[in-house]
């Protein structure tokens, strides 16, 4: 269950960044972190996932959309699935930070910032449609557990913001 | 076997509390809190699958996460009595989320030490979870408790009446000793402290007066449930109990 190898081969790669996360339809999961190693053995390429949150609904539908995507490349798969390293928010990349405010979620905080902006102590997440920093917090939670609900006090729109995970 | 005994132990305090918190989904006192909680079932939820799936590999033939979650009887469920509380009233709910979060934070901060790497894995994965669960709970002990005279009151209620059952989450099981002496489990009894200090501190914080009550109730851990259990796990059960073997 646990993982220290982070091999990921290349052509296997460039398949599985087409595979999106199915909550967050902008993003790959190879710009989530979520893919750990990925790996030809034989004939059969092993890829290893690891969960964002435990409870994760999108684990079981990643992991048969991986399938679905190196087979219509010609190659069969096996998934796994680890818990150990446990996935940080510090594994998605730049790209996918930037997908993710174009696509109107607010990208995580580092941790200290990340608990000022949740208790509402400071307005420091800006808001990812009119970018300003005049926001409140509305719920620790928003549509998944990974995210919690803002409104901008500017442009009044309500948006989610990816919650820190370190 | 006793660390499958073990793994009920503590797997069997998220199912249950999952299931509760889950009862909310469309019934919270308001959207954002309705979607909160039910964000922290599944939370709950899914660490559960974790332990279930661990425990299913250690006693293998035809166990599965499954069988292990819905077709045990209400006394091989080893949860505390706490979080088979029921929702009597929002304030209810947060009070009894609150007891319980302060305790399973401290508990995972240990159980990543563990010397049983899946144990330990698992603890890393779900302590990241639960600190946001418990900034939630403490959250709004402190609006409900330093709120109105309406609030204040009934958040001190449901304090008062939960208090009851907080001594038993620091009671060991032969299990738990076992799994202690073996350096894969946790010392509960060293978390007493710590937790009613960190318990006390938002109390204060929240204007609410610390129970002064020394009367405690327990069973849980041993399988001897509140009358509040059985109704749960029929309403839980209900689908592989009337439908056997039944899939999605």
């Amino acid at each position: 269950m646990t993982t220290t190898n982070i091999h990921i081969e290349p052509q296997l790669a460039e398949i599985l960044a087409t595979v999106s996360d199915p909550e967050i339809p902008v993003l790959s999961i190879m710009d989530m972190g979520v893919v750990r190693s990925a790996e030809m053995n034989g004939n059969i390429a092993e890829v290893t996932i690891t969960p964002t949150y435990s409870g994760c609904p999108a684990m079981d539908v990643i992991g048969d959309d991986i399938k679905k995507a190196l087979r219509d490349n010609g190659i069969e798969a096996k998934v796994n699935l680890v818990l150990s390293p446990a996935w940080t928010t510090d594994w998605i990349t730049e790209k996918g930070r930037n997908a993710l405010e174009k696509y109107g979620i607010a990208p995580p905080l580092e941790p200290e910032a990340d608990i000022a902006a949740l208790l509402g102590n400071q307005k420091i997440v800006k808001c990812p449609q009119c970018g300003s920093h005049n926001t409140k917090m509305i719920s620790q939670f928003g549509s998944t557990a990974c995210k919690a609900f803002f409104q901008c006090q500017d442009c009044q729109e309500p948006f989610d913001y990816f919650k820190c995970l370190k | 076997m006793k660390l499958v005994q073990y793994l009920y132990g503590i797997a069997d305090n998220a199912l249950i509390l999952g299931q509760r918190l889950g009862e909310l989904c469309g019934h919270g006192p308001n959207l954002e809190t309705d979607i909160a909680m039910t964000n922290i079932s599944l939370d709950l939820l899914g660490q559960t699958r974790s332990y279930y799936q661990y425990a299913a590999q250690i006693l293998g033939g035809d166990a599965t996460e499954d069988t292990i979650a819905f077709l045990r009887s209400e006394r091989e469920y080893k949860n505390v009595l706490l979080v088979e509380q029921p929702n009597t009233d929002f304030a209810y709910s947060i009070g009894r989320q609150f007891l319980f979060d302060v305790y399973h934070l401290l508990l995972l901060q240990e159980l990543q030490l563990s010397q049983d790497e899946t144990l330990s894995a698992i603890a890393k994965k779900c302590i990241k979870e639960v600190q946001y669960h418990t900034r939630f709970s403490s959250d709004w002990i402190k609006r409900l408790g330093d709120g109105t005279p309406e609030s204040k009151e009934r958040m001190q209620n449901a304090i008062n009446d939960l208090w009851t059952f907080t001594d038993e989450l620091f009671h060991q099981t032969e299990a738990d000793q076992a799994m202690v002496s073996e350096g894969i489990g946790v010392d509960v009894t060293k978390l007493k402290d710590n937790y009613y200090q960190k318990i006390n501190e938002i109390l204060i914080e929240s204007t609410l007066a610390i129970p002064e009550m020394k009367y405690f109730q327990k069973g849980g851990k041993h399988g001897i449930h509140t009358e509040h259990m059985g109704y749960l796990l029929a309403d839980m059960q209900y689908m592989q109990r009337t439908f056997p073997n039944m899939t999605w």
